[in-house]
């Protein structure tokens, strides 16, 4: 059942994503593509199906691989985690300069027309 | 004839008789000196006339010599292969062969090549940058040797390409004259895409034979044959040949690019590009010239282009124009004699191209002489110039006479042979039948226009329209008329002796080491040939004597306005048609403005989702046992982490701190979730970076505009507004459902095995660490991992960049209304603690004081991160962490007083750490990133392993630390930035 539950979570993290992402303010994007990436690396995340209550570690000598998580995803999703912070610091500061240079936070940097 | 090894420049030789080091060299040589010689023309000074022209000549020559040094090889058709290697492992070798026909065709080129660089030295004016014609000239006369010397298909094409570029150069020389440009435009986009016809055919020959290599597909005629590819391969090389040799209906770019400098058309018309295009029908001749294929589209071009330039011609009044399309004319005979598919016709062919080239060089080069000596080329102008210029008017007759096919000189021979083909019918098609008439209708033309271009410039009254009184050129510009023109003569009087063995070696060349038996006497007796030819010089005659006066009167194009029928127009309208709909793409596709782009973006992912889905099948086995406790636990956690996005989403608008607030709910939720499903690397990363995210928007949060709800705007623009919002909103649920949907199907499939298996079980044993996930970050993948360390120390960089630039916008300027309220306040307010320096009083002393203990659990997670859930990037925020909750408490100023921040600097050294780690290894001659691991004994921990790749790890703390406080510090100083402008403007009125 837990994977019902994360299955909606991702759903609705994306939905709200998505909507934010085709909003016509940049703040409203950055919103969007953080909220998206939440939902993305949760999908990643469970692409090694889930499991709670398995040791984080190995213990030493030979270890037995079906005790496990499934390591593979979570290191793309920590690598991911990193990314998306340096994605939306730079879309921030993009997101600042075009609203200093145009005066306008529109995505397309003027207001549009009436 | 398999190509043997592969050394370096290895020769080939089928029957060696010669020296092979000097052949070898002499090969390269040919090929070389061209380009060698345009780069050097190219950098001399701008009016270095003459310098450049000898240049180009003694290249010219040089070449010239060591190609006729390599003659004795070809008397019975051998072959001469050089290859150097160039990229082995994909079969892709530069080979240059030379064998008879290649080795005519480079006689052509360089010849004519020498005598138009001569006659150039006196065409061209002084004005014009000289040296860089030259260079044009001498680099498109390596193309075009590098064509006929290709060995290789895809070779050949690159050349084939090569020699359209220098001809749009050289015939958009003048580029000042719009007509240049034009048409230098039209021949570069027509014979280019024929270039690339070409080169997709010559790959489907290549994927058929299973080699590239000429000889190797030469020999392979029955399995091309067999292979029902061979049609469409043939149709886009004959697409290739057939533009370059402006064949109808291609031929619309040939008048067009007399445009170009006289020079120039008499190298390009005569001996080169064009016939780049016969060239390659005769490559392609021992292959498909049988097929019916072959026969329809080659023969009927060159029988309709054979008609349609004679045509044309008669109708001409420009002297470069009337040979610009007989030299359609004469191509569509070259084509027509190949596309009958008989050995004779092959002969023919090859006899007629080195004619063609000679007499027409020599009369596109008189024709420059007219232009440059009595100042136009119009025919209504000229008249009776004879008795101005009688060497030049005596050479021209006889090169025109050679043109018409006048007995006794070379063009009537190979025209004999022609309508000797033409007669005996060929591969005994029932359309032959017809083809007898043709030719002679054609011949009469040819007779007609030869005779015109003769009459009309050298006989009559004095000329009364010029501007000038014309006399005779310079000498030395009349010598390469001279030498060709004596070319005409002696080949039509003596033929097997002038060219006899030139033109055997290359018949052997292409039809095989049993050519046909050919005459090359001058007198074959009474026959139908001979009949049809005097019919033709006779019609033609009378035709002139009846036609002439209204010929000279016509206005342009003629009768039956077959100009009409002409590419060019279509050309013309398939090029405004490209721009009208290119300009209606972007209308309608327009990159220009966002949303609708992104909604695109959305929409195309969706649907290719939902493709793979239906076709692939998506399979749901729902799991339908009952919820555990925890499970009820897991679905309230989400709850609210499903609530705070929702809200985050709705309050992003108008309440942007709510919205961050909110969204950092929902970046906690899924760091517990994290921490529930066996993850806890992931939930520490995520929770510290959370932090580091929601402190970085709040310090971008000041510079954006107010937006408040009570801003209106108009009624229109609100309805639209709420109907953009509702249909983004039905794509957002669908996609959110199928992102569900996805996820569930997938969480409940059982799992495959994959790479993890051997993660996990070598973690410990050869990356020396119990935290797979650690060990995959910095030691398995540590490449990837040292690729996104440089990713982020770039955006760290570039947001330096961009914020030092930054200006604020003027409404954000002001400072925050509590901040204008705090310093009225001074030091002791209304209330107390309302002032500035009160601000955060208490949150300041735990922030300072939490210094240390931050370092310390970074540092922690650094060292047990090997082992334990922790690691790099972990302790790299952290550390960050520390340093931010000091800006925050203090404030910049104070901080910086107090810490040497150098986080450039940290950037730097993280990446030389880490690829530092990584070169040791390669020092050891193991691969890039090779970790090494080894137990020590510590004092207090015991026996411990160390890797190498903690090293590595380091590298990346630096550098995530240090690209995390630049950008935090970066954004935080433009507050700094402001206030310190403030004072500037204080201090300015003060």
């Amino acid at each position: 059942m837990t994977e019902i539950v994360l299955a909606i979570a991702i759903g609705v993290l994306s939905t709200a994503g998505i909507w934010l992402l085709l909003r016509p303010r940049t703040f409203q994007v950055i919103m969007g593509l953080s909220l998206l990436s939440y939902a993305v690396n949760l999908f990643i995340f469970a692409m090694g199906r889930l499991r709670s209550g398995a040791p984080p570690v190995t213990s030493s000598g030979l270890a037995r691989p079906e005790l496990y998580d499934d390591p593979t995803p979570q290191a793309l999703v920590l690598t991911a985690i990193v990314i998306s912070f340096a994605l939306t610091a730079l879309f921030l500061v993009v997101l600042l300069a075009a609203r200093g240079a145009t005066g306008s936070d529109h995505v397309d940097g003027r207001e549009p027309a009436e | 004839m398999e190509p043997n090894g592969r050394g370096f420049a290895q020769l080939y030789l089928v029957a060696g008789a010669a020296d092979r080091l000097s052949s070898n060299l002499l090969i390269l040589l040919i090929l070389a000196a061209p380009f060698l010689g345009a780069a050097i023309a190219a950098g001399l000074p701008r009016h270095a006339r003459t310098s450049a022209a000898i240049l180009s000549w003694i290249v010219a020559l040089v070449c010239l010599v060591s190609l006729g040094a390599l003659w004795p090889m070809f008397a019975d058709g051998e072959i001469l292969r050089l290859e150097i290697p160039w990229l082995p492992s994909l079969g892709v070798d530069l080979v240059l062969r030379l064998d008879g026909l290649s080795w005519i065709f480079c006689a052509l080129i360089l010849g004519i090549g020498a005598l138009v660089v001569l006659y150039a030295r006196y065409y061209m004016s002084p004005k014009d940058p000289v040296p860089r014609f030259f260079s044009f000239l001498l680099a498109f006369m390596g193309a075009m040797q590098g064509v006929v010397l290709s060995g290789n298909l895809i070779q050949l094409a690159v050349f084939w390409e090569l020699t359209s570029l220098f001809s749009f150069l050289l015939i958009g020389y003048w580029h000042q004259n719009p007509a240049a440009r034009e048409g230098a435009r039209m021949a570069l986009t027509v014979t280019a895409l024929g270039g690339l016809a070409l080169l997709v055919g010559m790959i489907l020959l290549g994927a058929i034979v299973g080699s590239y290599d000429l000889d190797v597909v030469l020999a392979a005629k029955d399995q091309i044959l067999a292979d029902p590819r061979y049609v469409p391969a043939l149709g886009l090389i004959l697409l290739g040949a057939l533009t370059k040799s402006a064949q109808f209906p291609f031929h619309f770019w040939l008048p067009r690019a007399m445009a170009a400098p006289t020079p120039v058309s008499a190298y390009l018309h005569s001996a080169t590009m064009v016939k780049a295009g016969i060239f390659l029908l005769l490559r392609m001749w021992p292959i498909f010239g049988q097929t019916d294929t072959w026969y329809f589209v080659v023969g009927g071009a060159g029988v309709a282009t054979l008609l349609l330039g004679a045509w044309c011609a008669i109708f001409q009044h420009d002297l470069k124009g009337l040979l610009a399309y007989s030299t359609i004319s004469h191509l569509g005979l070259i084509t027509l004699l190949l596309g009958l598919g008989s050995p004779l016709g092959a002969v023919a062919a090859i006899f007629h191209t080195i004619n063609h080239a000679t007499f027409k060089a020599s009369l596109f080069m008189a024709a420059g002489i007219i232009d440059h000596e009595a100042g136009t080329r119009d025919m209504r102008k000229l008249s009776g110039l004879y008795r101005y210029m009688p060497i030049t008017g005596t050479l021209a007759i006889v090169a025109a006479a050679a043109m018409a096919g006048v007995p006794l000189l070379n063009g009537f021979l190979s025209k004999e042979m022609f309508l000797a083909e033409v007669v005996s019918g060929g591969n005994g098609h029932a359309l032959n039948s017809a083809l007898p008439v043709l030719a002679t209708l054609a011949s009469a033309f040819g007779v007609l226009y030869s005779l015109r271009f003769i009459l009309a410039t050298f006989f009559g009254p004095p000329p009364t329209l010029l501007d000038r009184t014309p006399h005779e050129p310079p000498g030395w510009m009349r010598r390469p008329v001279e030498i060709l023109v004596a070319l005409c003569l002696l080949v039509g009087v003596a033929p097997a002796l002038t060219v006899g063995p030139f033109l055997r070696s290359a018949v052997i060349s292409v039809a095989g080491p049993n050519p046909p038996y050919y005459s090359l006497a001058l007198w074959h007796g009474f026959n139908i040939p001979l009949l049809l030819s005097v019919l033709a010089l006779c019609g033609g005659g009378v035709l002139y004597l009846v036609f002439g006066k209204a010929l000279a009167a016509n206005t342009r194009g003629g009768l039956l306005h077959l100009r009409r029928l002409n590419g060019g127009y279509l050309f013309e309208k398939a090029m405004t048609g490209i721009v009208k709909g290119a300009r209606w793409v972007e209308r309608v596709l327009g990159a220009d403005r966002m949303q609708p782009q992104l909604r695109a973006v959305v929409l195309v992912a969706l649907l290719a989702g939902a493709a793979a889905a239906v076709a692939g099948g998506l399979p749901i086995t729902p799991d339908w046992s009952a919820p555990a406790p925890s499970d009820y636990a897991f679905a309230g956690l989400w709850l609210v982490g499903g609530g705070c996005a929702v809200a985050a989403a709705w309050q992003a608008k108008y309440h942007r701190l709510a919205a961050v607030v909110l969204m950092g709910g929902a970046g906690l939720v899924s760091c517990l979730s994290f921490v529930w499903l066996s993850a806890p690397d992931l939930a520490i990363t995520q929770l510290l970076v959370e932090v580091v995210t929601t402190v970085l928007l709040l310090l971008g949060l000041r510079w954006l505009p107010k937006r408040l709800e009570e801003m209106k705007v108009s009624d229109a623009e609100q309805r639209r507004s709420r109907r953009r919002r509702q249909v983004d909103l039905v794509i957002a649920v669908v996609c959110g459902l199928a992102l569900a949907i996805v996820a569930y199907a997938v969480m409940t499939r059982p799992m495959v095995e994959g790479i993890s298996r051997f993660f996990v079980e070598r973690a410990y044993s050869e990356g020396g660490g119990r935290n797979v996930v650690n060990v995959i970050l910095v030691d398995f993948r540590a490449f990837d991992t040292f690729g996104e360390i440089t990713v982020l120390g770039i955006v760290g960089l570039t947001v330096l960049a961009l914020l030092r630039r930054f200006r604020p916008a003027d409404d954000s300027l002001a400072a925050p209304n509590q901040r204008q309220a705090q310093e009225h306040a001074l030091a002791d307010g209304p209330t107390p603690g309302d002032a500035l320096r009160d601000t955060l009083l208490i949150p300041r002393v735990v922030m300072r004081w939490m210094f240390p203990f931050v370092i310390v659990l970074a540092v922690h997670l650094f060292l047990r991160g090997h082992d334990l859930p922790g690691g790099g990037f972990a302790a790299g925020v952290a550390l960050s962490i520390a340093v931010l909750l000091q800006y925050m408490a203090s404030g910049a100023r104070w901080v910086e007083e107090r810490l040497l921040l150098r986080p450039i600097l940290w950037i730097g050294l993280g990446l030389i750490i880490a690829a530092g780690c990584g070169l040791a290894a390669v020092g050891f001659n193991r691969p890039f990133l090779t970790s090494a691991f080894q137990y020590v004994h510590l004092p207090v921990l015991g026996k411990t392993p160390l890797a190498s790749a903690v090293i590595f790890d380091l590298g990346v703390v630096l550098l995530v630390v240090g690209a995390t406080v630049l950008m935090l510090v970066a954004l935080a100083h433009q507050s700094l930035r402001r206030a310190k402008r403030d004072e500037d403007a204080a201090e300015e009125g003060a």
